[in-house]
């Protein structure tokens, strides 16, 4: 006890926040939970790879992409990691009421986003392929379903900061609990770029 | 550190001006069960893990002796085949899941914050969340024998096309699948936690490459665990859409592929192998040098070959579906990547044994244990590596031969090693010994039931026996050795008696003895410069690390020639557990109301989907009091200027109760 108050003097500079790595507690575990992530879709996106043409007589889900339509929602996804930048530099900069417009609009690209996924089931379903028709279509709707239920979450996040930035307790001190959402936003799309292209843009051999 | 004439600083609740949606205060309870119910303290939940690990132990005992009972004699009628089928897959399933694993992280919880100089986890509420999550999974999946129709009947790894609802139809599969989902995400909460716990909490100096050996395996598990549930919770909500949704992820009439479960259960399930062993040989690695009077011999090769055993652990999981098909290139591969696995284990193993050469050895209960565990792992490992010969397990495969050899490296290896880790640390966590005496009948009537257990399985397996058959006529030379089986099971049960008695009985014996101190066992890392049982601050001040074995460097130098020589008292340099007015996080009811909501979801899947609205809503509501919960205030409580004057382990803790309201838990 008696060294502590002869040392004392010399942490006054010390930085509350500071651990090991440099990266705070609530950051690294983000990225960790991502990093288990990405062995959550590579799980599903290895179970599609192996099903994608047993169609057991039925319609496949390669048979009926509409390649257009989902590149525009695609870009609509992509487009909202910009808005998000924003959204993050904005905030950091205490710019609140920027912060929160581009929040917000993050917030909907991923709505819209979401939006075409529900029409795209839709239309898949009345093509024939139902969640239970084949292990194509199985395999299909279930990832691409996780994958919604991800950017889902995300919008939930997104709004629960614009609410708390509404009322006042989001401030530019919390720039880093944006820039986690973010983290997660930035993840979600680029799993989103991953499907696109090996589900839809690669055809079936 | 400055002393506050105040009570430790659980109560923070009590100067909040701001009282979000007017209901979230912390509670305040000190002492009764409300104190651990609302617990996020590390030691408390490690404590809490250990319990009701041990609980679910009986459990999973009980359920081997009914095995064992049915096994016998020949043609015996005492368990019906449905019956057998549900027993032999719920023992698994409790000991590899609720028994083992719990048990392991109740060592993790307890010890890494101690080891590495922190006074608490990254996320003590995320922490407290991870055990009532575990808890609320456990007894979910045992109330399939009440509301499901039994327990599951498919095997621990519950292969399908068998497991889906044709040959399944009972709910038992159900609640497998969502009982290990639960589980699974309060694993995986556990891993994030602990991981950033040991990358970004430890006390001054203490850099990696310091931490004791235990801390690293434990690390290394919790990689493993968070990158192998990932791969089971898909396999598993793959299962439960196709019996609750009729997709069609395994059914081969459809043209699914009944592989792919496979496939993905081993590559969960062969990293899980490890988690379950990584932690004992954690354990041993403490006790062993302690008990030789040496330090830890390759040191740098123990923390490696752990880390390549956690590597190399996800290239192997072929291994177990050597009969499926894969294919002559797969089995090759296979085979020779789990040659090679055997390597870094048997560094570990020359590790120990030289660790023990030419010390002085003290053979206390933990020590048999420890030895034991070296002993009948290296059996177990042996008879893993001719099971990586593929045409010798081509005749191996679902033999009792397979059932002995996990048994060895599952039980000799990890549970072994999990009693000499309690026998050692108990002092430390109750602050008093068990009992030495009775420890030793303990150890060595589980050591001889184990061996007579399992060892005639061998010969079993060989002789042609198959595994998960319920009953065996006479005649094919089976009788003796599952008599002898038998008889050892329980000899097994025997020595989990003797334990618990040991437990109650030395607590009572330990009112009359001197208190051990806070160094009985005159050992090396942390926890042991602090005293016992652990004050609720651990730490007085955060210690500064100068070496690895850095308390044992506390009490003794070596000289000129190499020789030990004592330069103080453990009294003299261990803490006294006074300080005051340390900052603690505050703790929280909101992991627990969360946890309750994941089983009434779970129900809701099987049974009636409003049921999962209500837990829904319960899960979703706690997520969003949590998250809204106030943060423990720096300042409250106490003056400004104390604070600053604090040590900056004090202002580490600062930076946990603020860290808790992350983000992550919208995926709970």
């Amino acid at each position: 006890m008696s060294t502590a108050t002869a040392t004392a003097d010399t942490h006054h500079d010390h930085d509350p926040h500071a651990t090991n790595t440099g990266i705070s507690n609530n950051k690294l575990a983000m990225w960790l939970f991502l990093s288990t992530e990405c062995l959550l879709f590579g799980a599903l996106i290895s179970t599609y790879l192996l099903y994608k043409t047993r169609g057991n007589g039925g319609v496949l889900p390669t048979d009926i992409f509409d390649i257009p339509f989902t590149s525009v929602s695609s870009f609509v996804l992509l487009m909202s990691s910009l808005t998000m930048v924003l959204a993050l530099s904005a905030v950091g900069r205490g710019d609140m009421d920027r912060g929160k417009a581009w929040l917000l609009v993050t917030a909907m690209l991923g709505g819209v986003f979401i939006g075409g996924q529900v029409y795209e089931f839709t239309s898949f379903y009345r093509e024939g392929l139902g969640y239970t028709s084949n292990p194509a279509a199985s395999a299909f709707y279930t990832l691409t379903g996780f994958h919604g239920v991800h950017v889902s979450l995300g919008i939930l996040m997104l709004m629960s900061l614009w609410v708390s930035a509404q009322q006042g307790k989001l401030t530019p001190n919390n720039a880093e609990t944006v820039e986690i959402v973010g983290l997660y936003w930035h993840f979600v799309d680029i799993v989103w770029i991953f499907i696109f292209t090996v589900i839809y843009l690669i055809p079936p051999a | 550190m400055t002393i506050i004439d105040e009570p430790l600083a659980l109560e923070s609740g009590e100067t909040y001006a701001e009282k979000p949606l007017g209901i979230l205060t912390r509670p305040q309870a000190q002492g009764g069960w409300k104190d651990w119910v609302s617990t996020v303290d590390h030691k408390k939940i490690g404590i809490m893990y250990g319990v009701a690990a041990m609980f679910f132990f009986v459990v999973g005992g009980f359920e081997a002796l009914l095995i064992r009972t049915q096994l016998a004699f020949p043609d015996q009628g005492f368990l019906s085949a449905d019956l057998y089928n549900q027993i032999f897959t719920m023992h698994g399933v409790t000991m590899v899941f609720l028994f083992i694993m719990p048990l392991a992280a109740a060592f993790a919880n307890y010890l890494i914050p101690l080891q590495i100089g922190a006074r608490d986890v990254a996320f003590p509420r995320l922490n407290a969340l991870s055990f009532w999550v575990w808890l609320s999974g456990a007894i979910f999946l045992n109330t399939s024998w009440i509301v499901g129709g039994g327990g599951a009947n498919c095997g621990w790894f519950c292969y399908s096309p068998n497991s889906g609802i044709v040959f399944s139809p009972t709910h038992g599969v159900d609640f497998y699948a969502i009982g290990l989902l639960i589980t699974g995400i309060a694993s995986l909460v556990s891993a994030v936690n602990l991981i950033v716990t040991c990358l970004n909490m430890r006390a001054p100096g203490m850099d990696l490459m310091r931490m004791p050996v235990l801390t690293w395996m434990l690390l290394v598990t919790q990689f493993l665990l968070a990158f192998a549930l990932p791969v089971i919770t898909v396999a598993l909500l793959l299962l439960l859409f196709d019996r609750t949704f009729d997709s069609q992820f395994f059914d081969p009439d459809a043209g699914a592929d009944p592989l792919l479960w496979q496939h993905l259960f081993w590559i969960f399930g062969h990293p899980e192998v490890y988690i379950i062993i990584l932690p004992s040989f954690g354990i041993i690695s403490e006790v062993i040098p302690t008990f030789s009077r040496k330090p830890i011999f390759g040191y740098t090769a123990m923390v490696f070959s752990g880390i390549a055993i956690g590597f190399m652990g996800w290239g192997v999981w072929a291994h177990h579906m050597f009969v499926s098909g894969i294919g002559p290139i797969s089995v090759a591969a296979f085979s020779l990547a789990t040659m090679f696995i055997a390597v870094p284990t048997g560094v570990k193993i020359l590790n120990w044994l030289t660790t023990m050469w030419g010390g002085k050895l003290h053979f206390t209960t933990a020590m048999l244990f420890a030895t034991g565990t070296v002993a009948m792992f290296t059996i177990g490992g042996l008879s893993g590596v001719t099971h990586s010969l593929a045409p010798a397990d081509t005749q191996q495969t679902d033999t009792y031969y397979i059932v002995a050899h996990f048994h060895y490296v599952i039980f000799g290896g990890g549970v072994l090693g999990l009693f000499a880790g309690a026998y050692f640390w108990w002092p430390k966590v109750f602050g008093h010994f068990l009992n030495e005496r009775r420890g030793k009948i303990n150890f060595w009537a589980m050591l001889i039931g184990f061996n007579l257990t399992f060892g005639p399985m061998h010969v079993l397996g060989l002789q042609g026996m198959s595994r998960r058959i319920d009953t065996y006529s006479a005649g094919y030379g089976f009788d003796f050795w599952n008599l002898m089986s038998t008889i050892g099971s329980y000899l097994i049960a025997v020595s989990v008696l003797v334990f618990f008695y040991n437990v109650w009985k030395s607590k009572k014996e330990a009112v009359d003895l001197p208190p051990p101190g806070p160094d009985p066992w005159d050992a090396r890392s942390l926890e042991w410069s602090v005293p016992s049982p652990t004050p609720e601050h651990n730490f007085d001040e955060v210690p500064r690390v100068e070496s690895f074995d850095h308390w044992w460097f506390q009490k003794y130098e070596i000289d000129d020639d190499g020789k030990v020589v004592r330069i103080a008292e453990t009294e003299a340099v261990a803490q006294d557990g006074s300080a005051t007015g340390v900052h603690l996080p505050s703790p929280s009811f909101w992991p627990l109301v969360l946890a309750i909501g994941l089983p009434l979801i779970g129900y809701g899947i099987i049974f009636n989907l409003w049921l999962c609205v209500v837990g829904g809503l319960l899960t979703g509501g706690a997520i969003y009091a949590w998250v809204f919960e106030p943060v423990d205030d720096p300042d409250a409580g106490h003056d400004h200027d104390d604070h600053h004057d604090d040590e900056d382990g004090d202002d580490e803790l600062t930076a946990v109760g603020a860290g808790s309201a992350g983000d992550e838990d919208g995926e709970g």
